[in-house]
């Protein structure tokens, strides 16, 4: 799991050009765009190469079930018989039209499956992010402000808890006290078969359980979408937090101690201010940046999360590949999530750009 | 001027521990120099961590089964026992002992993280040397293919290679060379990234200007002089990259790519085969082996933020002034004694 | 009362990593209303530490005794500022007493506009409407001399140039119109042209507004410029206090005394360079009797550019344009300019750490415009170069001895550094350090000894060329003393020519025997000391000898009325 706490840089191969001033944001942007596109590239081919190198799909999936005849018959079918460089070469123009393969185990196309099931994954990354910001950063100022006294002893203890649980054990955990023993939430799933069905009859249903039992109107589905919410969220969104918190508190106390809030504090301004103006603003950066990179935590916690919890987002669907050996599917659903990752970075680096002065004018 | 008393400027700059042998070896330098919180939280790690390691050296002697025995000489053990007597943390749904799984589980965490930690030290910090140094076209393409990966959720890349490298299953070495190779392909970018902007830092450190402007090679200024200096937070990345490797690994197992049951014991399988249990109440079959997995992050991670902190003399916490200073025989003496009074810089 | 502030007995300690040390031990010192106290010392003397328990600005690591009584700003009473609650300690900073720091760049939060900055002051003391806020900011950044106020008060910080941005930290320190300003350094980071303008500045303060200002440097020239009254400090402790015409006229204490002689002043060096011009000159008839050519320069430039490229095709920088300039064997060429002049590139241009992009550049013949590092490598024996900054110019992880081994053992003069070792005691007995001194690290040196050793380094192989980038501006000014004479002494020892950077005239003027000004990347004048800087000829070279402080407050009273006639003249053109 890529996480914050080691000491990166944060600092992607362009950025030294927001240093400099002076319209440079338009520039900088259509760079870092550009760049989107060898990020995809590395990783789709790196997938690529690697699930090819343990044979053809279809031996791996169906291999002792099948007769040698009716395996070759399938694998001449597939083309998976051609040279491994002529069937990248159709790969990688397969992908720049949208279409990841179809699955083997059920042969869906891979775009499908993750139609139907990305926006549960979206939805579960969204109640972990409100979680991990809610807890992450408020906290992190907390510690940054009461630095080497107890309470940021504790909060760093926290922290390091957070991030040393696995989610799946954390889900664990708080499925058995909060489902089984003290039987306030449910166990697994996201929402109730009632409300589920209820949702299939909406005419342009988003996927996204939340929206959907919105448009339903009625607010015991809205209460059981949230319910079944709660338990995922906390335990992918506390690992998030963890390192958030950290994050902000290094960051905060970087800046708290520079010149400038010495200044502001030579002038009069509260301490409470200091670090909620002063020291923030400036660390927002850095941190947006690393929140960036966050974001493969939090799909690698999905997965994890999804599974304890089955929750049927992608994360689940893939575990279920996985364990019927569809690499086909695999490979579709990780490529996908490269072009997700890389996208999302991208957004995340214009927003660290936009809001620093120093590159917008 | 108030700054000059405090130590300044960079890791880098800090100057090497004098006295004795015992105080210039990387853990037990930070560790005199700690105070505190910090002291506390860094003698946490360093207990926790060496029971760590003393259970997994000593796992034969501690556990009262083997890792994948079901019965002794009483019968089987039977399966979902709830905790006894005889199996202190109950069996597991599969019925094995819990307590032993926990116990030799610790062994196959010290092999993985050791493995997959040396791969991806070596590889990693000479191709961020290189790069770093010699820059150019290399370093371009090296830095884009290392962020892509980098960028990229960890775990999944790890399920991809522990399937192309061992199918999904396998014994106990190739399991956990499965994992460990897995793990080091992904943390390889990492070392790389910290070494290629240290190296990228000290490049344009005087000295290693003046060592160019004497003519140095290129390999004797890399190997003499950014080497050694651009490696010192390498403690640092090591733990918190420990626990990375036992989080990624626990992962796996969790989502059935860890190491077979007769192979060897490993906490994230037996999590996994925990799951249904936890449905119907039965708590001890999960509870032990993810403790387990939370306290060994738990004592790498704590020893990783301290030297972290450490290392940082923006975090690094200092001792305030207990006893009011009143003789002033201290003034000028301690103000030439001390090293960071000394330098001469004007501020 | 008539005092703005009263320090009794005042000492204050820190915890540091070696234990508990005692920055300033019973100092006591009065500051009236409406004057320029200077605080003067060097580094470790406790000045800036002093300063700042006005403002109760000190680190939670510092413990501090005595009383620091600060008068309210209509002077109704007075608040010990030592035992004040943090709450109290708010009220007092900003509107009683106010703080300029040293580094403007990195005074001001760089993603805030300098407006709401300026605000942020006004919000801490009482609710003020924006509109007011804003139109507060926009009067005060007038005051500090900001053209066009009212569009650059939404501006941040990196749009200002270093000087307006050390106007704006006045200015903010300035808006609730405090009676007392500490100035931390206020000049320091700034050029000498610039930092003129920010002492005249200062002195507004003083004569229009009334303020007392406690201003804290190491510049004798700022002191003689600026300050009414002087308090010497020297390790934790005031050694001397005295009106400024008092304290340069007759100073009392010894190491006032010893301070004052080591501050370099212009035409100091002069009957030293004759002598060196006589010698050289007779040395070239020697040569032209026995029918000899005059020997080849060891530097010569001409039409020298060196660019550097921008980024994703943005337009280049040139750093150094059309620069034509000469060294003969023996001769010190002083190389004299302010921040981004272009002169630390020319240094590195000679030592072959940055290309040159046009013209012509030869060290000993060998032609630098797109040389090949191999064949240039033998002729970097003949080579050498003192770094800025000692601190950093030493592997921490090297001792000394195999520091100053390097260039022995890179050239093949020895085989080891323990090889070298006998080389190297001597190198060091010439730089005057202890033998001994070669088994340390370098960080276990001061400053002064730090440069000494890289002296050492620079001379291992006896070059025939030295270059010596600022060796001296970051050292206190005492050890400077000794390391120019150092410099001096082995320059006569070994003969080497030498090209030597910096920023400041009277140091350059002190050692090299002809003079190059650097502005903006050309050379605009170049002669010798007396030529340049007696009787300069270029618009800038006159600005730039004008803005130049002495250590004398009489003369300088009267050379500021001369850089204000300079100033107006420019500003007329």
């Amino acid at each position: 799991m890529t996480t914050g706490l080691l000491p990166s840089d944060a600092t992607s191969p362009v950025a030294p050009a927001r240093r400099s001033a002076g319209g440079g944001l338009g520039r900088y942007l259509l760079v870092r765009f550009l760049l989107i596109f060898p990020t995809i590239f590395i990783l789709v081919t790196l997938v690529f190469l690697l699930m090819r190198t343990i044979g053809d799909p279809i031996t791996a999936a169906q291999g002792g079930r099948l007769t040698a005849d009716q395996l070759a018959e399938r694998i001449s079918a597939a083309g998976y018989d051609r040279p491994v460089f002529v069937q990248y070469v159709e790969y990688l123009g397969q992908i720049f039209t949208g279409n990841f393969g179809n699955t083997i185990s059920d042969n869906r196309p891979v775009t499908e499956v993750l139609l139907t099931y990305g926006g549960a994954t979206l939805e579960l990354a969204f109640y972990a992010l409100i979680v991990a910001f809610i807890v992450g950063i408020p906290l992190g100022m907390l510690a940054a402000s009461l630095r080497d006294r107890a309470p940021d002893a504790f909060l760093r203890i926290f922290a390091i808890l957070c991030y040393a649980t696995p989610v799946f054990f954390a889900g664990l955990l708080l499925k058995l006290v909060f489902s089984v023993w003290l039987q306030w939430l449910p166990v697994a799933g996201r929402a109730s078969t009632r409300t589920e069905l209820a949702m299939q009859t909406l005419p342009n249903k988003t996927g996204i359980y939340l929206i959907d039992s919105i448009m339903l109107g009625s607010p015991t589905a809205i209460g059981d979408v949230l319910s079944h919410a709660v338990l995922p969220g906390i335990a992918l969104g506390l690992l998030t937090a963890g390192v958030f918190l950290r994050l902000v508190r290094t960051n905060v106390i970087g800046t708290l101690g520079t010149d400038y809030v010495d200044a502001a504090r030579s002038r009069g301004v509260s301490e409470f201010r200091l670090v909620r103006k002063h020291a923030y603003r400036p660390a927002l950066i850095p941190i947006i940046t690393v929140i960036g990179l966050q974001i493969a935590l939090l799909l690698g916690g999905a997965v994890l999360t999804e599974t304890t919890f089955e929750w049927k987002g992608l994360g689940f669907q893939l575990a279920g590949y996985l364990a019927a050996r569809d690499f086909v599917a695999v490979q579709g659903i990780v490529a996908l999530l490269a072009v997700f990752v890389a996208l999302t970075n991208f957004v995340v680096d214009v927003i660290a750009a936009v809001i620093d002065p120093r590159v917008r004018y | 001027m108030a700054t000059e008393l405090v130590p300044s400027g960079h890791p880098t700059t800090l100057p090497p521990a004098n006295g004795s042998f015992w105080g210039r070896l990387p853990v037990l330098k930070q560790l005199r120099q700690s105070v505190g919180l910090q002291r506390g939280m860094l003698v946490a790690g360093l207990a926790i961590t060496a029971l760590f390691l003393l259970v997994a050296a000593f796992a034969p002697l501690i556990a009262p089964y083997g890792f994948a025995q079901l019965r002794d000489d009483s019968g089987p053990f039977g399966a979902q026992q709830p905790p006894s007597a005889t199996h202190i943390m109950g069996t597991t749904v599969g019925g094995y002992d819990v307590f032993s799984r926990v116990i030799w589980g610790t062994q196959t965490a010290v092999l993985v993280i050791v493995v997959a930690v040396v791969f991806s030290i070596f590889i990693g910090i000479l191709l961020g040397l290189v790069s770093g140094y010699i820059g150019g076209w290399l370093d371009r393409v090296l830095v884009v293919i290392g962020d892509a990966v980098y960028a990229f959720p960890s775990l999944l890349l790890a399920i991809v290679l522990s399937i192309v490298i061992s199918g999904g299953q396998s014994s106990l070495w190739g399991g956990i060379f499965a994992a460990a190779l897995s793990i080091t392909v992904v943390f390889i970018p990492q070392y790389y990234r910290v070494i290629r902007a240290e190296t990228i830092r000290i490049k344009a450190e005087p000295y290693v200007e003046s060592a160019k402007m004497l003519g140095a090679s290129a390999p004797r200024i890399m190997f003499r002089h950014v080497l050694r200096n651009a490696t010192r937070t390498l403690p640092i990345i090591f733990t918190l990259n420990s626990s990375e490797a036992l989080l990624t690994l626990a992962g796996l197992g969790f989502l059935g790519f860890g190491i077979e049951p007769t192979a060897a014991a490993e906490w994230g399988y037996d999590l996994n085969k925990a799951l249904s249990d936890v449905t119907s109440g039965i708590w001890w079959t999960a509870l032990y082996p993810g403790l387990a997995i939370v306290l060994a992050v738990l004592g790498i991670t704590l020893v990783g933020e301290s030297l972290n902190d450490l290392a940082d003399p923006r975090l690094r916490a200092r001792r305030r002034v207990k006893a009011r200073a009143t003789t002033a025989t201290t003034t000028a003496t301690a103000a030439a004694a001390a090293p960071d009074t000394t330098t001469e810089e004007k501020s | 009362m008539n005092d703005v502030v009263e320090i009794t007995d005042l000492s204050i300690s820190f915890a540091t990593d070696g234990g508990t040390v005692r920055a300033v031990g019973g100092v006591s010192l009065t500051v009236r209303k409406g004057e320029v106290l200077a605080i003067v010392g060097e580094s470790g003397s406790g000045k800036s530490v002093t300063a700042k328990s006005i403002l109760g600005l000190l680190p939670e690591t510092a413990t501090t005794e005595g009383a620091v009584l600060l008068a309210s700003r209509d002077g109704s009473h007075a608040n010990d500022i030592v035992s004040l609650s943090p709450s109290q300690l708010r009220e007092v900073r900003g509107t009683d007493v106010s703080m300029v720091f040293q580094e403007p760049s990195t005074a001001l939060n760089p993603v805030f506009t300098v407006g709401w900055q300026i605000a942020e002051g006004l919000r801490a003391h009482g609710t003020v409407s924006k509109a007011e806020a804003r139109r507060e900011a926009i009067e005060i950044l007038r005051k500090v001399g900001i053209p066009e106020p009212e569009v650059r008060v939404d501006h941040y910080p990196h749009q200002f140039s270093g000087g307006q941005k050390q106007r704006i930290v006045i200015a903010a320190a300035l808006v609730l119109n405090p009676g007392l300003i500490v100035a931390d350094e206020p000049t320091t980071a700034l050029d000498v042209t610039v930092q003129a303008e920010i002492l005249d500045l200062l002195r507004r303060l003083r004569d229009e507004f009334g303020t007392a200002i406690v201003l804290i440097t190491h510049n004798m020239g700022v002191v003689a410029d600026l300050a009414d009254r002087v308090v010497v400090m020297y390790e934790g402790m005031v050694v001397e206090e005295a009106d400024v015409k008092t304290l340069f006229a007759s100073p009392q204490d010894p190491y006032t005394r010893r301070l004052l002689d080591a501050v370099p002043r212009i035409g100091q060096g002069r009957v030293h360079t004759a002598e060196r011009e006589a010698a050289r000159a007779g040395a070239r008839a020697a040569r032209a009797a026995e029918g000899e050519s005059a020997l080849a320069p060891v530097v010569e430039a001409s039409h020298l550019t060196i660019d550097y490229p921008g980024r994703f095709g943005r337009k280049g920088f040139r750093a150094v344009d059309d620069v034509s300039f000469r060294i003969a064997p023996g001769e010190v060429l002083g190389l004299v300019g302010e921040s981004g002049s272009g002169k630390t590139t020319i240094g590195r241009a000679l030592g072959g750490l940055t290309r040159i992009t046009g013209g012509s550049l030869t060290v000993h013949g060998f032609e630098m415009l797109g040389f090949s590092e191999r064949r240039f490598k033998p002729l970097r024996a003949d080579i050498g170069f003192v770094f800025q900054d000692p601190a950093a110019s030493f592997n921490p992880l090297l001792t000394i001895a195999d520091a100053v081994a390097e260039p022995l053992v890179i050239h093949g003069r020895a085989e080891s550094p323990r090889d070298a070792r006998k080389r190297v005691d001597e190198l060091l007995e010439a730089v005057q350090l202890p033998r001994s001194f070669g088994d340390r690290f370098p960080h276990e040196l001061s400053g002064g000894q730090r440069q000494r050793a890289s002296l050492a380094r620079g001379i291992a192989l006896e070059p025939s060329l030295l270059i010596a980038d600022e060796p001296t501006s970051a050292l206190d000014v005492s050890v400077q003393a000794r390391v120019l004479e150092l410099f001096a002494e082995l320059q006569r020892a070994f003969g080497f020519a030498a090209l030597f950077i910096s920023h400041d005239l009277a140091v350059v003027d002190l050692l090299a025997d002809r003079i190059a000004v650097l502005y903006r990347g050309r050379l605009v004048e170049e002669g010798t000391g007396a030529e340049v800087l007696d009787h300069p000829t270029d618009p800038y070279t006159r600005r730039l000898i004008a803005s130049l402080p002495v250590p004398d407050p009489v003369e300088q009273a009267a050379r500021r009325a001369e850089l204000a006639s300079i100033q107006a003249d420019s500003r007329g053109r």
